[in-house]
């Protein structure tokens, strides 16, 4: 039976059914309503997890690192400066090879401060070893938090996995959520036997020496990227089985008409929803377009990537985040799975929804003309900013009151 | 008998506040903005020039004040108040600064900045909105929650010690210390007014009201009950024992005592004159004091 949930809500049903051991906890917008949901159901007795609110995200995710470490199934959730907080640990609790999970629920970072969202907070933090999911429904988030826990705990990953909603977008939009039954979440997940957890009495451990030199350094990093290679042969293998028993089957990439496709635009998280919109308007006007949504960021899916975007005519990659001095974050990394590639279309770059600022369809239409162009020509135009003018001059009018006329 | 309207066009304290910024984003009944007129009026009438003055807050609802008032004020990262505060003491010692921020920013995530400022002397007030809970995030329990008090996280009541603050920031170092609360606003202005004379780190805590957050929770019906409770269980004893400050709301005989705990004089933060050689102080200080003559 389906529910309406928040992706919120949902997120905190993923840790319930996971049947979490520990959950540390630290408020933030647009957050915690996660946290809430978890301390009402723990401060009632309906789940077994120690809930314990801590000091800051820096110590949230110190303590959920260790808890993973001693062998506790671990949930935790975080947003924004929050994530940026908690950065060391990120890093530090991933070369642990401790499996736990962390939704982050995405808004833009300061400064200016917003609430909005966008993905540089979760992005920043894709080098740190974390694996990320990328969520565009609240049916999937809840999905998502099931999935990383059997693909953390796997003996070939042992990384922490990020799940990340957008903020409002999600975190506060109600959708209908099929929740499965305790059990069968349960025969989902099995039997949890953390065979790496080193923190127990019996067996005293030196843990988190220094290492100089650099060989040594280098094979523990290594194998953390092999690991990650790993996740993706075990994303596919958690993918099958929940299909199998739930009946919805995630890709490492998501797909929407994107069969005859010959134009296709690249988004992820739940402006994804806007994209599929503007395939549909594109479609009833003639154009093939299609639509490919990143759903793994890491590890990242090269190949399934390379084989969804080769032999397009042209490919727009639409970037909700913005790395200052270089552009769209994630088109480089489309880039680098097609380079190899011999057919590779024309790809062209836009940073749009920042701040959780709408993309209207008159933006997807100029994108549309400007892919439409690309793949006549084979010219490939400059990154683009979607702004529209009458943001610029609201922008203006803004400038105006401040006395900065003439700034903008 | 006849009857007229009063309608005042201006309020004496408009020249202070950002008239362009209101509404507040503030709940009906919320202790803040008292206080923040409180911190205002003490404000001109410390005799430093507004010009001065320097407000710096972390995040939350407290947090929003500087951006209200008309004066230099910094919106900081959470719980970054305190530090970013210093360095603005240190570089420009001729400023008056003023961290207002409340009790999760500096005494969660910002704990640790508070009491290595308090043990450095460093020439800061601190001044402290404490409404018992995370209001800006809806009414989580925080640092300072009373024992049993109901909070979103801890809906059977909280069962951690909370901070007792005056405590607290005597222990760390703090050359001055009191608590008011949004209802005693004549004397929390005095004892901002102190904070404002005083060299050194000094910290006022205040107790206001959240009915949102932290009122409806804990069956205090509104703003006016909470005020009422805070006349009817306030004493005022400026020689408590420190230890005595604890509040606990569910124990209707305990009193809440306020007053100006502490005063004491300790040498204020200077690395410029402290770092050196005995001698070279005494001509760093005859320095300083040209200068704020000058």
């Amino acid at each position: 039976m389906k529910q309406m949930l928040t992706g919120n809500t949902a997120a905190a049903w993923g840790a319930r059914l996971a049947d979490v051991d520990y959950i540390p906890a630290f408020p933030i917008t647009p957050q915690t309503e996660i946290i809430e949901t978890l301390a009402q159901w723990a401060a009632a007795g309906e789940i077994p997890a120690r809930f314990v609110t801590l000091d800051s995200e820096h110590s949230m995710l110190t303590a959920g690192g260790a808890a993973a470490a001693a062998g506790a199934r671990v949930f935790t959730a975080t947003s924004s400066q929050g994530l940026l907080y908690g950065f060391e640990l990120l890093y530090t609790v991933a070369g642990w090879r401790v499996p736990f999970v962390l939704v982050n629920v995405s808004r833009g970072l300061a400064s200016p401060i917003t609430l909005e969202p966008d993905h540089n907070d979760v992005l920043a933090a894709r080098d740190s070893g974390c694996l990320q999911i990328h969520a565009e429904t609240c049916q999937e988030v809840f999905d998502s938090i099931l999935m990383a826990y059997r693909i953390a705990e796997d003996p070939r990953v042992l990384l922490p996995v990020i799940v990340n909603l957008d903020g409002f977008s999600l975190s506060f939009t109600r959708e209908p959520v099929e929740l499965p039954a305790v059990a069968a979440a349960s025969i989902y997940l099995g039997e949890y036997a953390p065979g790496h957890a080193w923190i127990r009495g019996e067996r005293p451990m030196a843990q988190g020496v220094a290492v100089l030199g650099g060989a040594v350094y280098s094979y523990f990093r290594y194998q953390m990227q092999l690991a990650a290679e790993n996740a993706l042969t075990v994303h596919e293998e958690a993918a099958a089985a929940f299909e199998t028993m739930f009946g919805r089957r995630y890709g490492l990439v998501d797909g929407y008409r994107l069969d005859d496709a010959e134009l296709v635009l690249v988004m992820s998280n739940s402006f994804a929803t806007k994209g599929r919109a503007a395939v549909d308007l594109a479609r009833s006007e003639g154009v093939r377009l299609g639509l490919l949504r990143l759903r793994l960021l890491r590890p990242f899916p090269r190949e399934a990537i390379r084989r969804a975007l080769a032999g397009r005519r042209a490919v727009a990659v639409i970037d909700q985040n913005l790395s200052i001095g270089l552009g769209g974050i994630t088109v480089g990394e489309v880039a680098h799975a097609l380079y190899a590639e011999r057919d590779r279309p024309p790809l062209l770059s836009y940073v749009g929804g920042l701040g959780g600022k709408e993309i209207s369809d008159q933006e997807f239409r100029r994108i549309v003309s400007d892919l439409m162009l690309a793949a006549a020509t084979g010219e490939t135009p400059p990154p683009r900013l979607l702004f529209t003018a009458a943001e610029a001059r609201q922008m203006q009018t803004l400038l105006s009151i401040a006395g900065k006329e003439g700034a903008g | 008998m006849s009857t007229s309207t009063f309608i005042a066009e201006r309020h004496p304290s408009d020249p202070l506040f950002r008239a362009d910024r209101l509404p507040h984003i503030w709940c009906p009944g919320c202790g803040i903005g008292p206080a923040m007129h409180a911190y205002a009026q003490a404000m001109v009438e410390s005799e430093i020039p507004l010009a001065r003055h320097v407000c710096v807050s972390g995040i939350g609802c407290t947090g929003r004040v500087p951006g209200y008032l008309n004066m230099d004020s910094y919106h900081t990262t959470h719980g970054r108040a305190i530090p970013f505060a210093t360095a603005i003491a240190i570089v420009k010692p001729e400023l008056e600064v003023t961290v207002y921020s409340g009790d999760g920013d500096l005494f969660a995530i910002g704990g640790n900045h508070f009491i290595h400022a308090a043990r450095r002397n460093v020439d800061l007030n601190v001044i402290c909105i404490n409404n018992f809970n995370y209001g800006m995030t809806g009414g989580q329990v925080g640092p300072t929650t009373p024992m049993g008090a109901r909070a979103t996280t801890a809906p059977f009541g909280n069962y951690e010690q909370p901070f007792n603050l005056p405590y607290l920031a005597a222990a760390t170092g703090a050359v001055f210390v009191a608590r008011w609360t949004s209802l005693h606003l004549r004397q929390l202005k005095q004892a901002f007014l102190r904070a404002m004379k005083k060299r050194g780190f000094t910290f006022v805590e205040v107790l206001a009201p959240c009915p949102v957050g932290f009122g409806r929770p804990n069956d205090i019906g509104d703003a006016m009950e909470e005020m009422t409770l805070y006349r009817e269980r306030c004493v005022v004893d400026a020689s408590a024992r420190l230890d005595s400050l604890d509040i606990d709301l569910r124990d209707k005989e305990r009193p809440i005592t306020l007053g100006n705990f502490v005063d004491i004089e300790r040498p204020v933060f200077d690395p410029l004159a402290m770092m050196r050689p005995a001698g070279e102080r005494e001509n760093h200080a005859a320095l300083a004091g040209k200068t704020q003559e000058g």
